[in-house]
């Protein structure tokens, strides 16, 4: 069944051979429905087993803290069965969103087979490899068979940027602060839709977490697979290289203004008490617990605050004595899953504050909640007070 | 005009229209166990898309959103077809494993953006086998 899947959506695709590929990640473990459960388990009948190595996006459970998840008897065991036949099949369980934060990191020009729209983001742009934007059962048929199409981002003259993006009008000191990147990327995926851009006028010294919220951002409010940034990702040491006519661009101009009124439609709330803070999506890495960790120090949450991220973030904070201080200050910290994916949040329904633009964009669907995005230091500050803090001083 | 599009799963099917007026990502965008449109932000909020010739102009968000439409063939809640202009495979994906599985199937066909600009929301509509689009 899993060629017969790959060769059909190669033709829908028109391509015309397939690739070999070197990895592959999962996004078809998380339980939306039985339909789900019952794919997988039919691969597993069938003693279908990976032949690459393989990671697991999240499910909707948290594995390792069972009472985080409040789900009813038969979709937690739905979710757990389906989790379960994804191990079977072969692939290695870090149930993680930011697998490439988990030692999962092809190279530059490998071909591989990645599902969840911010690793592939993250997997062609940042680390230079090539994937589709493939949907859930299509990474696994693709990791089953060690095949996907040649088509579309495999190939070099479709990873050329169509549009640059200016952002010589925007302050240093937003494009230093790791605020600006979720509301940038939410624009770019607005802005361009599936079309790859290259950004101009950013630090090159943007860190990895900067370009991770970027692109799940982009790949949330639109669909962008793939996206460059002059000087900082590994195609796009120059403008002239990596951008289609570079003699005539299409421009985009990137202005306050256009910022400014993303950063607004990211919240449905702006005003009053908040209920809880929910983080990490994607999920949060080291550095970005070690920041949390330095803001929130002596401070006490009235709001439970979530920290989402994978289990082999947890393991190294354990290792590094980093957890006790965190939860004693009231942080949640949840892993193999996250808080817009399953019923996590206190089904009281409220004002849920993010740092996370790809949380902003899927909470009030998802949840029931109303969001409101800020900072993380916006976050914890709010998270002490119980009220919406933060700092408009960047905005103005 | 001849309104044919490429065929990307064939099929037949006939009912009226929806135009969705933004992009959509189903997963986050649509509930599987009641075919509406579920994101408060998005202009067809709360709009049923069971049994519509759904015309989607852009798909945004999610690669979950292919267990999404696999979801709705299953509880019999899908529309009749998918009209896509701008789209990375991942719905017909959706329809393609709900064949597999025996859940059924439906038409889902490629546009071009100027046929599906000639396409009305709320009219009785056919499509072909053969990736034609028929007003009724």
């Amino acid at each position: 069944m899993a060629m017969r899947i790959v060769i059909d959506m190669a033709e829908m695709m028109g391509a015309e051979r397939l690739t070999p590929i070197a990895s592959a990640h999962i996004d078809g473990c998380l339980y939306h429905g039985d339909s789900g459960v019952e794919f997988a388990e039919h691969l597993v009948h069938q003693d279908g087993e990976v032949c690459v190595p393989t990671t697991l996006n999240v499910g909707a459970l948290d594995l390792l803290h069972p009472k985080r998840v409040h789900a009813d008897s038969h979709t937690a065991e739905m979710a757990h069965r389906q989790m379960s036949a994804y191990v079977k099949l072969g692939c290695t369980p870090t149930w993680t969103c930011a697998p490439y934060q988990a030692g999962h990191r092809p190279g530059l020009g490998e071909h591989v087979a990645w599902g969840e729209s911010n690793a592939v983001a993250f997997a062609n742009s940042v680390l230079g490899a090539r994937t589709n934007r493939y949907g859930d059962f299509f990474d696994i048929c693709c990791a089953l068979t060690g095949r996907a199409p040649l088509t579309g981002l495999h190939l070099d003259e479709n990873r050329q940027a169509t549009v640059l993006v200016d952002t010589s009008s925007i302050s240093e000191t937003l494009k230093q602060s790791d605020v600006f990147y979720p509301v940038l990327g939410t624009w770019l995926g607005r802005t361009v839709g599936s079309e790859i851009a290259v950004i101009d006028g950013l630090p090159l010294n943007t860190s990895e977490d900067r370009l991770k919220a970027l692109g799940a951002a982009a790949s949330s409010s639109g669909s962008v697979g793939l996206f460059h940034v002059a000087g900082v990702t590994p195609e796009a040491t120059t403008i002239e290289s990596i951008l289609m006519h570079s003699d005539q661009p299409d421009v985009v101009q990137l202005t306050s203004e256009m910022i400014r009124s993303t950063r607004d439609r990211l919240s449905t709330a702006s005003t009053g008490r908040i209920d809880a803070v929910a983080v990490g999506s994607p999920h949060f890495s080291l550095d970005e617990f070690a920041e949390l960790e330095r803001l929130s120090r002596g401070q006490r949450f009235k709001v439970p605050f979530y920290a989402c991220t994978g289990r082999g973030v947890l393991e190294s904070l354990e290792k590094a004595g980093g957890i006790e201080s965190l939860t004693q200050r009231g942080v949640e910290i949840v892993v193999d899953t996250c808080v817009v994916v399953t019923p996590i949040l206190p089904d009281t329904g409220g004002v849920l504050m993010t740092s996370s633009g790809k949380f902003a964009h899927y909470t009030p669907a998802n949840t029931g909640y109303d969001v409101v995005y800020g900072s993380l230091e916006d976050c914890v500050a709010s998270a002490v007070s119980g009220s919406i803090t933060r700092d408009e001083s960047l905005w103005s | 005009m001849d309104m044919t599009g490429r065929a990307l799963i064939a099929g037949e099917a006939s009912g009226t229209t929806l135009l969705l007026r933004s992009p959509i990502s189903f997963w986050g965008g649509v509930d599987p166990h009641t075919g509406r449109i579920s994101d408060p932000r998005h202009p067809n909020y709360d709009d049923c898309i069971t049994d519509r010739i759904l015309i989607i102009p852009a798909t945004a968000g999610s690669s979950s959103s292919s267990a999404i439409m696999l979801e709705l063939l299953r509880n019999g809640l899908a529309p009749a077809a998918l009209l896509l202009v701008r789209h990375d495979g991942i719905l017909a994906l959706g329809v393609l494993v709900a064949r597999e599985l025996g859940y059924g199937t439906i038409p889902v066909i490629e546009l071009s953006p100027e046929i599906s600009g000639l396409l009305p929301d709320g009219v009785a509509a056919r499509v072909k086998g053969t990736g034609s689009v028929e007003i009724l």
